[in-house]
């Protein structure tokens, strides 16, 4: 891939970081004196970087290569390590940038009316601010080092958002987890750093990807494995998952955009972006699509079993980013279906969480769906867009979901082997399962009796929410079809993962398709019998299951972190604790004890009677001569 | 042999010295005693200066007899200042200077 330095618009790109930034430093510094329109400002910034990215993009649409590069300055420059700031916009940055400034954009306008009522708007507004032009930085670097410093920035804006409401003790404590499960992944990615620095002496795309054929079969299969782990840091996949349900306590806006729709898919991007060292190492790719398919079935699972309309949307976003972790460690036959339901995903998530966030604005806040029930006829408008969105993540035939699960599911059988299969399986029986937990969400929550708690009268939100929910809508109606059908991505992608190659089938795809529509109609059909035949219990029944109770606490993922790494680092940090305050202190203290007393002890010789110190003076001089005697006469 | 005896008086000139510097409180008997240790060595110096027939002992009998006298004008004027504050010579009674 050959990469030209940018002219025309695309030399100014650096204005789509700058624009937010400069939004989010105004509002941060500007204090009370913004309150009246900082909110307006910050929804501008990311209205005005879509509408340059949207023209950047198109300016790239019309170049040969496809890539353009964009030298900024030198970022660090110290012996052999030089690193330069720059941008990199070819199609798979510009893809993101597109959603990121698109759905972002939606959100800042939802979040206009969502957080009207609340005090600390600006700062909300600043913050979402930070967080756009961390992201777009993340994807518009052209160097790893410079994908590092907006990955922690993404990572401080989710911290400093999920605690939004920080005298909640409950958010304080989920942004702390979801912080400290981020540092775990960003161990493996800052690991991976050095090792491309020591062993290449070079962290730019090109430098790195370059040379990483030139590098030891086990030197490049760390390097994924390093990647791979901050990617399931950012992501919220298996062993890092438990983090994403927590972040649910921030505001809904910030759950739609932060930990569904951009954020989460991070580590997505790291892996396609990281495309050229996985193809060295097959071991690594294999351990992709394991974290892949365990994370997409401990997500499906656990969203059956949980009440609260915000989690349940997130162990569905942590399964579908499972469907794409999935995809992408098939190689090159799933990176473009991975990107695909990345992009859907962002369409339909982002809506699901602004509709939830709608029906929490008419139910006062509450989140627990057993509360819900019949509010189809109350709020039309949410009710119809989360319908939408509803029926593209379950897959309905030829809305956005059905078509990108569709090719995933299409290239997990493609591999051919034992593995394609159970792959392919697993990903259909996360289908069901995406259809039962999606089905059981939209019976409690729309449909039923009304179970509302007393003085709560729902109202339909104003029109500055409902249309960003409307145009989300729309996008996850047709977002499959454009992607698939209308303008095929994988030849937009071309110059990235090179020219898509006609995959052998093993299955015909109209069989996959029938299969995918079968086994989701059972999963719908399977949550009508238990959920909707039956009145919902407005308190959740406490004798079930083990499988169910399993399911609810997310299959002990918690309890496991803490039994397996909390508890153990308790202990070591109790005893290094002890350690240091008895050993080290105890030996400083103790040696400064003893020369104190010795020398109190001392001191008392010293009586003030001249002549004990004359006696002194002659016994020293005594031995003294003594001792020069004895040396002369032997 | 004559040096012997010499010597003997010396040493027990200077041990009369000591132990009276040692067990004596009065300041000014301290005193004289301490004179009569510098006076022993000076007997000392002169006896070897005597016997080697040079007069580097004379000569050095001589300095320790300057630095006595300067000696004896600055411990005098300490013992008369002190005599005047606490009205008692006793050497027991200068013991404000410790721990």
């Amino acid at each position: 891939m050959e990469t030209l330095p940018a002219e025309g618009l695309l030399a100014s790109s650096w204005l789509l970081i700058a624009l937010p930034l400069l939004g989010a430093a105004v509002l941060l510094l500007g204090g009370r004196r913004t309150d009246r329109w900082g909110h307006l400002l910050g929804a501008a910034t990311v209205v005005a970087s879509f509408v340059l990215a949207v023209l950047c993009t198109i300016q790239l649409a019309g170049l040969e290569e496809r890539s353009a590069s964009i030298d900024l300055f030198t970022f660090i420059s110290t012996g052999e390590l030089d690193v330069r700031a720059g941008l990199l916009y070819d199609p798979l940055s510009a893809a993101f940038v597109l959603l990121i400034t698109g759905v972002g954009s939606l959100i800042h306008i939802y979040s206009i009316g969502y957080m009207a009522h609340d005090e600390g708007r600006r700062r909300f507004f600043a913050y979402l601010n930070l967080f756009v032009a961390a992201m777009l930085l993340l994807v518009l670097g052209n160097s790893f080092v410079a994908l590092y410093v907006g990955w922690e920035g993404v990572g401080l804006a989710s911290y400093l958002l999920i605690a939004f409401w920080y005298t909640r003790p409950a958010a304080a404590t989920a942004a702390k987890k979801a912080f400290i499960k981020n540092r775990v992944g960003d161990v493996g990615l800052a690991l991976a750093i050095f090792v491309m620095f020591s062993q290449l002496g070079t962290t730019s795309y090109e430098g790195v990807f370059g040379a990483v054929g030139t590098l030891a079969g086990g030197t490049v299969t760390a390097l994924g494995l390093l990647l791979l782990l901050g990617a399931c840091g950012k992501s919220g996949q298996f062993p890092l998952q438990a983090w994403l349900p927590d972040a649910m306590e921030g505001p809904t806006p910030v759950s739609a955009l932060i930990h569904a729709a951009t954020m989460v898919t991070a580590g997505v991007y790291l892996i396609a972006r990281s495309a050229p060292i996985y193809d060295e190492t097959p071991t690594a790719r294999t351990v992709v699509l394991a974290v892949g398919a365990v994370t997409l079935l401990i997500g499906a699972i656990a969203g059956c079993a949980y009440d609260d309309i915000k989690k349940v949307l997130a162990y569905s976003t942590v399964s579908q980013i499972g469907y794409m972790f999935l995809a992408v460690g098939l190689g090159p036959a799933g990176y473009v279906a991975g990107l695909a339901h990345l992009y859907a995903h962002g369409f339909f998530k982002a809506g699901l969480f602004l509709g939830a966030g709608s029906v929490m604005h008419a139910m006062n806040d509450q989140v627990d769906m057993r509360r819900y029930g019949a509010l189809w006829k109350k709020l039309p408008i949410t009710f119809v867009t989360f319908g939408l969105g509803y029926l593209a993540l379950i897959g309905f035939p030829f809305l956005s979901g059905y078509y990108t699960k569709d090719a995933i599911i299409e290239a997990a059988f493609d591999r051919g082997d034992v593995w394609g299969y159970v792959l392919g399986g697993v990903a259909v029986l996360g289908a069901g399962l995406t259809a039962f937990y999606m089905t059981r969400l939209m019976l409690m929550t729309f449909f039923g009796r009304a179970r509302w708690e007393d003085g709560v009268h729902p109202h339909e939100s104003p029109s500055v929410m409902t249309v960003p929910m409307i145009v989300l809508a729309v996008g996850s109606v047709v977002s499959g079809f454009v992607m698939v059908q209308l303008f095929p991505l994988s030849s937009w992608f071309e110059p990235v993962f090179g020219e898509p190659e006609e995959a052998e089938h093993v299955i015909a795809p109209l069989t996959i398709g029938l299969a995918l529509t079968v086994v989701m109609a059972l999963g719908i059909v399977a949550a009508l019998l238990f959920v909707g035949r039956r009145e919902v219990p407005v308190t959740a029944p406490v004798r079930v299951s083990p499988v169910t109770r399993a399911a609810r606490n997310a299959l002990y993922a918690d309890t496991i972190n803490e039994s397996l790494f909390m508890r153990p680092g308790q202990w070591l940090t109790r005893a290094l604790v002890f350690f240091d305050n008895r050993g080290v202190d105890g030996a400083v203290n103790g040696l400064a004890a003893t020369l104190g007393g010795s020398s109190a002890r001392l001191g008392r010789t010293q009586t003030g009677f001249v002549r004990t110190y004359a006696l002194g003076m002659l016994g020293g001089a005594v031995l003294v001569a003594g001792a020069l005697l004895a040396v002369t006469a032997g | 042999m004559t040096l012997t005896w010499y010597l003997v008086l010396a040493a027990i000139l200077f041990t009369i010295g000591a132990v009276g510097v040692l067990v004596r409180r009065n300041a000014i008997v301290v005193f004289m005693c301490v004179e009569l240790m510098l006076n022993s060595v000076n007997l000392t110096l002169v006896t070897f200066a005597r016997a080697t027939g040079t007069v580097d002992g004379q000569i050095m009998a001589f300095f320790v007899m300057v630095v006595a006298a300067a000696e004896v004008v600055v411990g005098l004027a300490i013992i008369m200042s002190i005599y005047r504050t606490r009205r008692s010579a006793s050497i027991d009674d200068a013991n404000l200077l410790k721990y």
